[in-house]
């Protein structure tokens, strides 16, 4: 195995800088990596070597031209399927859009152009990001790099496992209810959800419009920071997109402080439910925060109990709206039913077929709960909801700079395991889902191997919308206490992948 | 289409009190379209107008175009309307071929502008004012062409062509509350009700305003309850009405219809009906209930339109006058008299009339040429007047021809002919056809002696002061000369020589 694809992204981009290696053999090395192990893994839904290399070898000709390029230019990356790519096909891991190549890039997609970083190739998903597993990919499922019979978190399975085994040093993800933020636990990397509105989502296929964001997967604070400040920034093409700059995030992520922090602790997102060995290293973190000089104050988000319920009425209707538009008339699957084709008929032929269960009972869910009859007491409800924990939120931001909690209540479970009780799945984003509902930045970051398994666990740190820089103050200073602690970054305790010839 | 029984109008009238709600769709002439940069033009190349926001792409956002919204607000402001601080778009979910997202981005319980209200002047030159409940942003479908069925309807087709160049064209729709009161003028009042609505958009330039293009697209409710009942009655909802004669006679035709139903005890089924033109009726569309279900819901992919008081401010400062107001300027200018007026007015002719004014006519005969020859040449091609292949600088140029004596009526008349077929302007036309009017006293004389030779008494009866008998001399030189002598002068003439 090729050492250069252990390394962090920061220390390639130094590499790269330096001209001490090239962006060809950086991008060949991912590429033979993923030649060897995802078979295995399965992160990938698409690779197309040649275009990557091509990339590379361009930025590498323009940097010994002397070109002044960007500071992440040849470093390589890996993106989720639910962006739109022109050089690649974009299937959002549905049947309805398999083969669909896009006429236009997604704007996060332009960005990485511009930056001159080659795409490796499209990452795997649960279908239209519905899922906490990948395990409702109409390509299959991946798999965890630390242990292959486990899921790799969901939706974005394929930009956790990605990164975790190290097909690519950085990967694009979304993240609408944890899709970036759970995989990140379960496979002991790092995983930022901006606040709403801080990366644009023009591309991005629509999970939950009100709730999707676009983030950055690595293995370490800095790498994600280097990324964020990629991908950021204001899109006149998406009309929710901030339209100020969050500042640089790769600052924040360097300044390795906590003193005076306020750490909020949110007492309703720990205790039952959640794994001995979450809480146990959950609460070892809290110590070392206070050591270094955080105080720790507990926080109440009694409203936090709603979360789900309102999440599971305004995904699914915000969904079944966006999924209209997969109609077989102008782009993707089309079925011809048996007998006399009407539009009508073709429409439900293509829906039938194109969609999978999970999308299904969402979209049954949604148009339900947005019907006559059903809005107020549901979809209307469920607004309310959201305006409450959007209070309990500032009311905790009252009291602490950042929250934390565990990320998920649990490791990584068994392939298999939830795939026929969608509560107990829904369940695994618990402590994601109010930052999505609330609009603020969330990170999930290593916390350690839980002892009763030996899998890894996450810690989610919260700050208020717009505050997405404490995020990486903090987790920079936490992820460097523990590397101190554990002498290596968590990833380093993940076993070797069988590797193929 | 199964013939409707139709009661007798006054007796429908007799019997009932109707009631009616208009809602007009204006298309906005931005440049562009409402969520998207495609250009916003009529008949361009079937789909080249469209990007991956209008025919909906996966991945796809809309965004708002501020000259559209501008526009709204304008609107509005020309009504009377409240403007909402903070006017939020919905989503309306329906499947349709020619609605690429599946759903139509609208406005629902927050539209831009409410609470207006327009004075309308009805051809019997009663007044009534109709209250607007509403006006509200929202983008055009696409559009539908079926292809392989008789009535060019989906039923029957064998498949159908789509055109996204209309998919997310700015509209307003603008929505009356019901309008009580109007009786038997209740049509020309629908009618009077979209024609000053044209007007407005019109004077504020926002929109071309052509029906035939669909530019101004009335759906016309109409219900019917019987005198003293509060209730409303049921309603039909009549689309399709492409012209302000067929909105006139498509309310007639609802009112006679279910006025025939409820007369024996039926009762309306509340329902789309489509009106066809040629056949001057209404057949019934899709069943239509307060049952149907568009699952509205807040758009969260566009933030709320927030217009700053300033804005609002400086578009209500550049308001054009109110119809009402330029109607009674104009009538001033131009020292119509009442009837007169009003005549222009129902014949939809201010505009015409006034630009041609504004090219150097006199009012009297701009208003001669429109409301006469042109509105005949209108009404045989069966289109609106302003639609003619002539426009009002033409029209000057042929008063000018005719002021100046150079042609005379019948002349002008034939010129105005070969104007509309599209042979150039009327002075082109005159020396290239060689048209102008003959006022050579030579050959004028000539042709009187000739005629008075054969109607020797003419000049005596003229001495003893009989004028009409020069009638008889003057005609015959005008059949000599083909009509292209010219009349005054002829006369003239003749009474000279009467009086030598």
């Amino acid at each position: 195995m090729s050492d250069l694809i252990r390394k962090n992204a920061s220390e390639l981009v130094e590499l790269l800088n330096n001209g001490n290696v090239s962006s060809v053999e950086v991008t060949q090395a991912h590429l033979d990596r993923s030649a060897a192990v995802d078979g295995a893994v399965h992160s990938y839904l698409y690779q197309n070597p040649e275009t990557a290399l091509a990339t590379a070898a361009n930025i590498d000709r323009r940097r010994a031209a002397g070109e002044k390029l960007h500071l992440l230019a040849g470093l390589p990356i890996a993106v989720k399927d639910n962006l739109t790519t022109t050089d690649a096909p974009t299937t959002s891991g549905s049947k309805i859009l398999e083969g669909w190549v896009p006429p236009y890039d997604a704007t996060v997609v332009s960005k990485l152009r511009e930056a001159g970083m080659p795409i490796l190739g499209k990452t795997n998903l649960d279908e239209f990001a519905m899922g906490s597993s990948t395990e409702f990919s109409a390509y299959g499922a991946s798999h965890n790099p630390w242990d292959l019979d486990r899921i790799p978190g969901g939706s974005g399975g394929g930009s956790s496992s990605v990164v975790a085994s190290f097909q690519a040093p950085l990967a694009i993800g979304s993240d609408t209810g944890g899709s970036i933020r759970f995989p990140a636990s379960v496979t002991g990397t790092v995983g930022i959800k901006p606040t709403y509105g801080a990366v644009s989502r023009y591309g991005l296929i629509a999970l939950a419009s009100s709730l999707d964001q676009i983030g950055p997967v690595s293995r370490n604070v800095l790498d994600s920071a280097l990324l964020q400040d990629v991908i950021a920034g204001h899109d006149p093409h998406d009309s929710t997109s901030l339209p100020e700059s969050l500042g640089s995030m790769a600052e924040a992520a360097r300044k390795l402080d906590v003193k005076g922090m306020r750490v909020g602790v949110i007492k309703e997102l720990m205790g039952e439910g959640f794994q001995p060995g979450v809480m146990a290293r959950f609460n070892e973190s809290l110590n070392l925060l206070q050591q270094a000089g955080a105080e720790i104050v507990e926080v109440s988000c009694p409203n936090f109990e709603y979360a789900i319920a309102a999440y599971y009425l305004i995904l699914p209707a915000e969904a079944s709206s966006n999924l209209a538009k997969f109609d077989s008339v102008r782009f993707g699957l089309r079925v011809a039913p048996e007998g006399n084709p009407t539009i009508e008929r073709v429409m439900a032929a293509t829906r039938e077929a194109g969609f999978g269960p999970e999308v299904k009972r969402r979209i049954i869910l949604g148009t339900y709960a947005l019907s006559s009859g059903s809005y107020e007491k549901y979809y209307g409800a469920a607004l309310k909801v959201r305006t409450l924990i959007q209070r309990d939120f500032d009311a905790a931001f009252a009291k602490a700079d950042v929250l934390v909690s565990p990320t998920a209540p649990t490791t990584a479970f068994k392939l298999g395991e939830k795939l026929d009780d969608p509560l107990a799945m829904y369940l695994n984003d618990i402590a994601t889902i109010p930052a999505n509902l609330a609009g603020i930045p969330g990170m999930s970051i290593p916390n350690g191997l839980a002892e009763e398994d030996g899998l890894p666990v996450g810690i989610q740190i919260l700050a208020p919308a717009r505050e997405d820089a404490r995020l990486y103050q903090v987790g920079g200073a936490l992820e460097k206490m523990h590397e101190e602690i554990w002498g290596k970054r968590m990833i380093d305790f993940a076993p070797e992948l069988e590797v193929r010839g | 289409m199964a013939k409707d029984e139709l009661m007798n109008y006054e007796k429908a009238l007799e019997q009932f009190e109707v009631v009616i709600g208009l809602e007009v769709h204006i298309e906005l002439n931005t440049k562009t379209k409402m969520f998207c940069g495609c250009r916003n033009e009529f008949g361009d190349e079937p789909n080249t107008n469209v990007c991956p926001i209008c025919i909906a792409l996966p991945g796809a956002l809309p965004a708002v175009n501020r000259k559209a919204v501008e526009s709204s607000i304008a609107i509005g402001l020309a009504l009377g309307c409240d403007i909402a601080p903070n006017g939020r778009f919905a989503r309306k979910n329906y499947f349709y071929p020619d609605l690429a997202k599946n759903f139509q981005t609208s406005q629902y319980d927050e539209p831009i502008a409410f609470n207006g209200s327009l004075e309308v002047e009805i051809p019997s030159g009663a007044v009534h004012v109709i209250d607007i409940e509403r006006a509200h942003m929202e983008e055009d479908a696409g559009k539908l062409t079926h292809i392989g069925g008789s009535t060019g309807r989906i039923q029957g087709a064998e498949y159908s062509l789509v055109d996204y160049n209309r998919a997310g064209v700015p509209l307003v729709e603008i929505v009356t509350r019901p309008v009580f009161g109007a009786g038997s003028e209740a049509p020309e009042l629908a009618a009077a009700y979209v024609r000053s609505i044209r007007e407005i958009v019109k004077g504020l330039g926002v929109s071309d305003a052509k029906m035939e293009r669909g530019n101004v697209r009335c759906d016309a409710n109409v219900s019917l309850r019987p005198h003293g009942q509060e209730k409303l009655g049921t309603r039909t909802e009549t689309k399709n009405v492409n012209s302000l004669r067929s909105i006139e006679r498509a309310v007639r035709y609802e009112i006679q219809r279910q006025a025939a139903i409820l007369a024996k005890g039926g009762s309306i089924i509340q329902e789309t009906r489509h009106w066809h033109e040629d056949k001057g009726a209404t057949s019934s569309g899709r069943p239509k209930s307060d049952a149907d279900d568009y699952r509205y819901f807040p758009e969260p992919d566009l933030v709320p339109v927030q217009p700053s008081k300033e804005l609002i401010e400086s578009i209500r400062a550049t308001l054009p006058e109110k119809p009402a107001d330029r109607r009674k300027r104009l009538q001033n200018d131009w020292g119509f008299a009442e009837l007169e007026f009003r005549d222009v007015v129902n014949a939809d002719l201010l505009d015409v009339i006034e630009e041609t004014v504004a090219a150097g006519a006199k009012p009297q005969s701009a208003r001669k040429w429109w409301s006469g020859e042109l509105a005949r040449a209108a009404n045989n091609e069966d289109k609106d007047v302003a639609d003619l292949a002539i426009t009002p600088i033409q029209v000057a140029e042929l008063a000018s021809l005719v002021e100046a004596g150079k042609l005379n009526d019948r002349l002008a008349r034939e010129v105005l002919t070969y104007v509309l077929a599209g042979e150039g302007n009327p002075a082109e036309i005159v020396s290239a056809r060689g048209l102008e009017v003959v006022s050579d006293d030579g050959a004028l004389i000539a042709a009187i002696d000739a005629a008075l030779a054969k109607q020797p008494d003419v000049l005596d009866a003229i001495r003893e002061g009989r004028m009409q008998a020069a009638g008889a001399v003057i005609g015959a030189v005008m059949q000599a000369m083909k009509g292209s002598a010219d009349a005054g002068r002829v006369r003239e003439l003749l009474i000279e020589k009467a009086n030598a």
